[in-house]
């Protein structure tokens, strides 16, 4: 796997080689099969994205092209992530390698998966889409880049407006998408409850 | 909005901080874990470069994955093995009480976590499971979590929540003979629904609630959840407080006399709102059973399925699906349909009480022929009580 840390702290770009993955409606079952969800950890996730997609196209599928090995930045169409609701579907993109998305639209909770992990989904419209698509896929090196900061999407020497509601935006622009780094740092106030909470202190009344 | 339950006091206690997202950060006194939710959690934390912040707070037991046939290590499941193996290295590593097969205490999480004594009054209690509910029958504020969560407690011993609405559901007389806890929450569930609890944790109180044992009041709420609250709870009473006499986590000494006092003081005050309440009169429940694919489609004994037709619309498309399902004639009554499967246990009726009223009906009898009967016992503390009653004995010459 690629050695690329996961996303921690304030996110407001996602820089990277794009990778075009066409079709609309593909499932989180697509994204990563029901069979590998028996795992105790997700390690494993990400040499298993698109399993059984890839295993059909016998090396040709987006995610085995050489030319996509280092892909940081996913481009998709319509409607991506619908389906059950599993959290292993964006871990699996995220483990693979992807630390960003733009398509025409996202399902709901997969939007919300990503975001936890902090990975974001922004969208922009069809006609966007295709063309960006068409740009990268002529040019399989060029640079992308997801600027939430200034809400737009640059391929090659382009770019385009992109979307993503405020408050998902915000959450990523100020780290706190990062639920878990929001609970610890509240040390002194953790503290306190634990000095203070009658069944941790002998029942003492405080 | 509520105010003066025990939910509120017990939720103020635990307040750390208000987050901008608009939720409260919750300090977590007792995170229970197992192998099939954690895991993920511990590599999740291991990556991030965190530790365990209150290792002991957080207690451990094997349940789900533990196999029926024979529990020699390792186990034929060579899945299973690796999800106990990674639970046992995960706890050695952090500094985690685990209590493992064999050790006399381990059991299904919800059954051993109040035989020990670990769940009491006035705690939150998370656990990634759903039937976390089962210890709010103590007077705590317990709820299922997922792993992501899981991942929250372990590293900061808080979680981001939501503050729930409040729902009495009094309790008017008493339960008639031979109707059980479990036909009360069945009820329950029946008149509002699976989704009904949604967004509400339930207090059940009254004279019905106050005459229930610790081991009935368990069985309520563990089904709390399958009416659609994430927590149920009972205020703590006497039956609480002997139950928890001497238990190996419970209070000792000069400290059980004030755990009593902090404990009485929870309870809901009698002025307290509530942001809704519904009444039962418990003297007309009836032994309920359920028919169908939810737990919402219980009728009692004496009825028959419901026909569709005459149900509301929605209900009606569920009823039908769930008569071809079963195979079911609507109309029939449910008392004439033949008993394939028995089974008595699971983290809702796996209990010593639960065990003592089937062997006592099963006492002098035998299963019938075709039948196939089970009875798992919760935990390796009411197996090794129910041996020593010669329930196991009982059930053995039933042919269990
Ligand atoms: S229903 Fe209860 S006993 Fe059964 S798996 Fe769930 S928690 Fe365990």
């Amino acid at each position: 796997m690629k050695e690329s840390s996961f996303p921690a702290g304030i996110i407001e770009k996602v820089k990277g080689v794009g990778l075009v993955l066409k079709g609309n409606d593909i499932d989180t079952d697509r994204i990563i099969p029901a069979r590998f969800l028996k795992c105790v950890n997700f390690d494993a996730l990400g040499e298993q994205v698109f399993a059984d997609d890839r295993n059909e196209l016998k090396g040709s599928h987006p995610f085995d092209k050489l030319s996509n090995k280092d892909a940081s930045i996913l481009i998709v169409n319509d409607n991506f992530g619908c389906g059950s609701s599993r959290e292993h579907a964006p871990q699996a993109l995220m483990r693979w390698g992807i630390r960003g998305i733009i398509g025409q639209s996202f399902a709901e909770i997969f939007f919300g998966n990503c975001l936890a992990l902090g990975i974001p989904c922004t969208t922009t419209s069809e006609e966007n889409i295709k063309e960006i698509q068409d740009i990268v896929n002529q040019n399989q090196q060029c640079h992308c880049e997801i600027d939430l900061k200034y809400k737009k999407f640059i391929g090659g020497l382009k770019s385009w407006p992109i979307e993503i509601d405020n408050g998902p935006l915000e959450m990523l622009l100020t780290g706190q998408w990062d639920a878990t780094s929001q609970l610890i740092s509240q040390k002194i106030a953790l503290k306190k409850i634990i000095k203070t909470l009658p069944y941790l202190n002998g029942f003492e009344a405080k | 909005m509520s105010s003066g339950t025990l939910y509120d006091k017990v939720w103020d206690l635990h307040r750390v901080a208000e987050l901008p997202g608009g939720s409260t950060q919750l300090f977590i006194g007792l995170h229970l874990i197992h192998e099939v939710t954690s895991p993920q959690a511990f590599a999740a934390l291991k990556e991030k470069n965190l530790s365990v912040r209150c290792p002991n707070r957080t207690v451990a037991t094997v349940d789900h994955i533990v196999p029926t046939i024979s529990q020699q290590r390792p186990f034929a499941d060579p899945l299973a093995e690796e999800m106990l193996q990674t639970l046992e290295k995960n706890c050695l590593s952090n500094g985690i009480n685990l209590y493992g097969i064999g050790s006399g205490k381990q059991g299904v999480v919800h059954v051993m976590a109040p035989e020990l004594g670990l769940t009491q009054p006035g705690m939150t209690v998370a656990c990634g499971d759903s039937h976390t509910s089962t210890h709010g029958a103590f007077g705590a504020i317990a709820f299922g979590i997922g792993t992501s969560q899981v991942r929250d407690v372990l590293a900061s011993q808080s979680l981001a929540m939501n503050k729930l609405k409040v729902r009495r559901l009094w309790f008017e007389g008493n339960l008639s003979q031979g109707v059980y806890a479990k036909d009360l929450i069945l009820h329950v569930i029946r008149k509002l629904g699976v989704k009904g609890g949604v967004g509400y944790a339930y207090e059940f109180a009254g004279p019905a609630i106050e005459a229930l044992s610790m081991e009935e009041r368990m069985t309520i709420c563990n089904m709390a959840i399958e009416g659609g609250a994430r927590c149920g709870y009972m205020n703590p009473d006497k039956n609480t407080f002997d139950y928890l006499k001497g238990k190996e986590h419970s209070p000792k000494g000069l400290h059980w006399g004030k755990a009593i006092k902090w404990w009485t003081s929870l309870s809901s005050d009698s002025s307290a709102i509530f942001d809704d309440e519904i009444r039962f009169d418990a003297t007309e429940i009836a032994p309920t059973v359920t028919w169908g694919i939810t737990p919402g489609q219980g009728i009692a004994i004496n009825e028959c399925i419901p026909i569709p037709k005459s149900l509301e619309y929605n209900e009606s498309v569920l009823a039908e699906e769930a008569c071809t399902y079963m195979d079911l004639k609507p109309g029939t009554p449910i008392s004439g349909i033949p008993i394939d499967v028995c089974f008595i246990g699971s983290c809702t009726n796996g209990r010593l009480s639960d065990l003592k009223a089937a062997a006592q009906i099963a006492q002098g009898r035998k299963v019938a022929k075709g039948i196939k009967a089970f009875v798992v016992p919760g935990s390796e503390q009411v197996a090794k009580a129910a041996k020593k009653r010669r329930f196991r004995f009982n059930f053995y010459f039933c042919r269990f």
